[in-house]
């Protein structure tokens, strides 16, 4: 085949391989809804994380704020740290509240903020002092359970 | 009885000894054609002509299996997900099978059937002519001039074909996803991109196509270098091109998603 031929298909074949990559990064990957270069990093201390994982989204009323990039045990503490990498556009007040919340009933973890009413904002790391750790179900139908053996004696006595 | 035994011992023995020789070979002819590579990239129109012939010339089957893989996955997995009633993760299910998995994994195979195969052939029936010989005689380098265009000419196209092949099944899965059984579009595409990183499943899909490029490309070329310069040598080279390489494409893709899985460690 002639050799203008070969280039003008190679040349679309790699336009093509271009245009889907383009299509899997913007229409089907989060490339660019999160590349922010301005980011700050904080910690949170929480006494379990549940099945939070890193790269888990970290939520401010549901909208996507920052991403977990890193989670240690402190053995100092005996707790869970996790580092949050935050989007710098968005800044959050030094008394916010962190709680690992789950989107849905079976959805995966993640860190939720609640705004606080401070002047002073959260800056590069910078520690969440306010956290409420995940709510772990054993533990709540455990709850469950031993109140309800506490209130049938009571109603055993009326 | 005894002999028969024996016999059998050492056809076990020839049989490892010549795969452990085959693998050595071939390792050292990898690192030939990359010694001899530089002449791929002085005169890349060589490397253009043999994209041409294993890429493009692949582009008709891998378009027309990423569809109907997409489609495929988009029905089986809506068929599941209904029943939990999250069929709105359709999106998901799909696009992270595609690219971690079905996309590399499926289009290699495919690639090692339609363009390895095709090399392994090309270069085999080039050395039972004796072109090969004919250009050692000429002070041409049969690897550099023949062999490793063949090579890079695959280890390029390979990406390329996986990323239309995983793109190819996203959009057959909207069709069926969205416009014949209708799950809501906006939550398809949204979810989606809600779980689909970029770094850890697009640049992931990427690395696992090039390294099964290589691998069948280096197979491809080394049989067909290797072949017995019969007929039948040319063909049994053919057959073991995609018999071998399939097996490694997947043996490779446990080690790489073992490495690059984040969910177990």
């Amino acid at each position: 085949m002639e050799r203008r031929v070969v280039d003008l298909w190679v040349g679309l074949f790699v336009v093509a391989g271009i245009v889907a990559l383009m299509m899997l990064a913007l229409k089907v990957g989060n490339f660019g809804a999160y590349s922010a270069k301005d980011v700050y990093v904080v910690t949170a201390h929480f006494d379990n994380i549940g099945g939070l994982k890193e790269q888990a989204p970290v939520r401010s009323s549901g909208v996507v704020v920052g991403r977990v990039t890193g989670i240690r045990f402190d053995t100092k503490k005996f707790d869970a740290e996790v580092t949050m990498t935050m989007d710098g556009r968005f800044q959050f007040p030094g008394d916010t509240t962190a709680a690992i919340l789950t989107s849905g009933i079976l959805g995966e973890n993640y860190v939720g903020l609640e705004a606080g009413g401070g002047s002073d904002n959260l800056k590069q790391g910078d520690e969440i002092k306010l956290t409420q750790s995940a709510v772990v179900l054993e533990k709540i139908i455990s709850q469950f359970l031993y109140s309800k053996a506490q209130e049938a004696p009571d109603k055993a006595k009326e | 009885m005894v002999d028969g035994l024996l016999d059998w011992f050492r056809l076990i023995g020839a049989r490892t000894i010549n795969a452990v020789w085959r693998i050595g070979s071939g390792t050292r002819f990898l690192f030939l054609i990359l010694l001899y590579s530089g002449l791929s990239f002085r005169r890349f129109g060589l490397t253009i002509r043999k994209i041409f012939f294993s890429g493009v010339l692949s582009v008709i089957i891998i378009v027309v299996s990423g569809l109907f893989v997409g489609m495929v996955l988009a029905l089986q997995g809506y068929e599941t997900l209904q029943v939990y009633g999250s069929e709105e993760k359709l999106g998901v299910l799909v696009a992270l099978s595609l690219l971690r998995e079905l996309g590399p994994v499926v289009s290699a195979l495919l690639f090692a059937s339609r363009a390895g195969s095709a090399i392994t052939a090309e270069i085999g029936l080039m050395k039972a002519t004796e072109q090969l010989s004919a250009m050692d005689i000429m002070a041409v380098n049969p690897i550099g001039r023949v062999v490793a265009p063949h090579f890079w000419g695959g280890v390029i196209s390979m990406p390329i074909l996986a990323t239309i092949f995983s793109a190819m099944g996203i959009f057959g899965a909207y069709l069926i996803g969205v416009v014949l059984i209708g799950v809501d579009v906006g939550a398809f595409w949204s979810q989606m991109q809600d779980a689909v990183d970029f770094r850890y499943d697009i640049v992931n899909s990427l690395i696992k196509s090039l390294v099964f490029g290589i691998a069948v490309t280096a197979i491809a070329t080394f049989e067909g270098f290797d072949a017995a310069p019969t007929a039948e040598g040319v063909s049994g080279a053919t057959a073991r091109t995609v018999v071998t390489s399939s097996l490694l494409i997947l043996a490779l893709d446990l080690m790489l998603t073992g490495f690059m899985m984040r969910g177990w460690n």
